[in-house]
């Protein structure tokens, strides 16, 4: 498949990684050169260095022939924005983004799009932890 | 009429600060508490510090009883949330948001935003009115009803030229609105003969331009 991640932080690293390992075909966007310095060199696929809510950025990297579109900046309203020019311009057939605000990760679900809320999933395990009871061992 | 303004850089500073003025009932969210405490002293407690794509933060602007809501912060993204947050979570009837990148325009259209406001492309269309070799200049777009007001000079090689307006075929949906010739202006009726240079304004349809511009100043 040919997938297009927007971000490369901790996340969007470990994703490219998962995904080239697999064989997919990738494209990772980020503003900041430097993010990319995580990534085995050479890298299998393309890098462009800019911002994924711009559409000359996005179209150089590839965005016309995604099959999958990701978008995980560490800013909730840059992913929510390049997340509905993927599917909205580009028609890119998979579009998931991660919100961290559970409240506009709602609003943006109800829109259609598929969305991973970190603070909501991890709050569930953490709580999980909290709540365990003696002699009942829980593995995260 | 209830105004949210979100966003406290020059241009949420002003347009708050003349909303106020013109005595409309008006509130502004800021991110930084600094600007925050110095408007308040400038306004008076129209202003509320927080991060305007935040729910919690709209809800307390109390976003849910506002008839606009507009976003000018510094940043395409953000404006986009704030606007569609408005829309969607607390059903604003009319989002304005200022777009800095004009490629931004049509995507933010398109994902409902009612009313953008590009000032590049603004300023863009002032200049280019100002260019005396341009012979055919979009004015104006009409966001809502998919019109532009365009001005074009008639070339002397055009068929219209000597011509009456009655007489000629514009493609459907244009609406020759005036002529300026030598600094007169002329309102067109149908017996009015169409010179080689004449500065003709029309109203037309967006998709209907190129073949104006071609039919006046090919």
């Amino acid at each position: 498949m040919k997938i297009l991640i927007v971000g490369c932080g901790r996340l969007g690293w470990r994703l490219a990684s998962d995904f080239s390992d697999k064989g997919h075909d990738l494209a990772v966007v980020d503003n900041n050169s430097r993010s990319f310095r995580r990534l085995p060199d050479p890298f299998p696929g393309r890098l462009v260095v800019g911002t994924g809510i711009d559409e000359d950025v996005l179209r150089s990297a590839g965005i016309q022939r995604a099959d999958v579109f990701v978008a995980v900046t560490d800013d909730d309203n840059t992913n929510i924005m390049a997340g509905q020019i993927a599917r909205d311009v580009y028609h890119v057939p998979r579009v998931v983004i991660r919100i961290y605000d559970p409240i506009r990760a709602e609003i943006y679900r109800s829109l259609g799009l598929t969305v991973i809320c970190p603070t909501t999933i991890v709050a569930g395990l953490i709580e999980e932890q909290v709540f365990a009871t003696e002699g009942e061992s829980v593995r995260p | 009429m209830y105004i949210i303004v979100v966003g406290g850089g020059k241009v949420g500073y002003y347009l708050t600060k003349t909303l106020v003025t013109e005595g409309y009932e008006v509130f502004l969210i800021e991110k930084n508490p600094a600007k925050c405490h110095v408007y308040a002293e400038r306004f008076g407690a129209v202003v509320m510090q927080g991060d305007g794509a935040d729910a919690s933060i709209l809800q307390a602007a109390g976003a849910a009883r506002a008839d606009v809501v507009i976003a000018v912060t510094g940043d395409d993204e953000d404006n986009l949330v704030i606007s569609q947050m408005a829309k969607v979570k607390f059903h604003v009837s009319r989002t304005i948001a200022r777009v800095n990148n004009p490629k931004n325009e049509e995507l933010f259209r398109r994902l409902g935003i009612d009313v953008t406001v590009s000032q590049t492309n603004v300023i863009l269309s002032i200049i280019e009115q100002q260019i005396p070799e341009r012979t055919f200049v979009h004015l104006l777009a009409l966001r809502h009803a998919d019109l532009a007001i365009v001005e074009a000079k008639v070339s002397r090689s055009s068929p219209v030229v000597s011509e009456t307006v009655g007489s000629t075929h514009f493609p459907p949906d244009v609406n020759l609105t005036a002529i300026m010739r030598n600094g007169d202006l002329i309102i067109p009726t149908g017996q009015t003969v169409i010179r080689a240079g004449d500065e003709i304004i029309a109203v037309t349809k967006r998709e209907r331009e190129d073949e104006l511009r071609h039919l006046l100043v090919d």
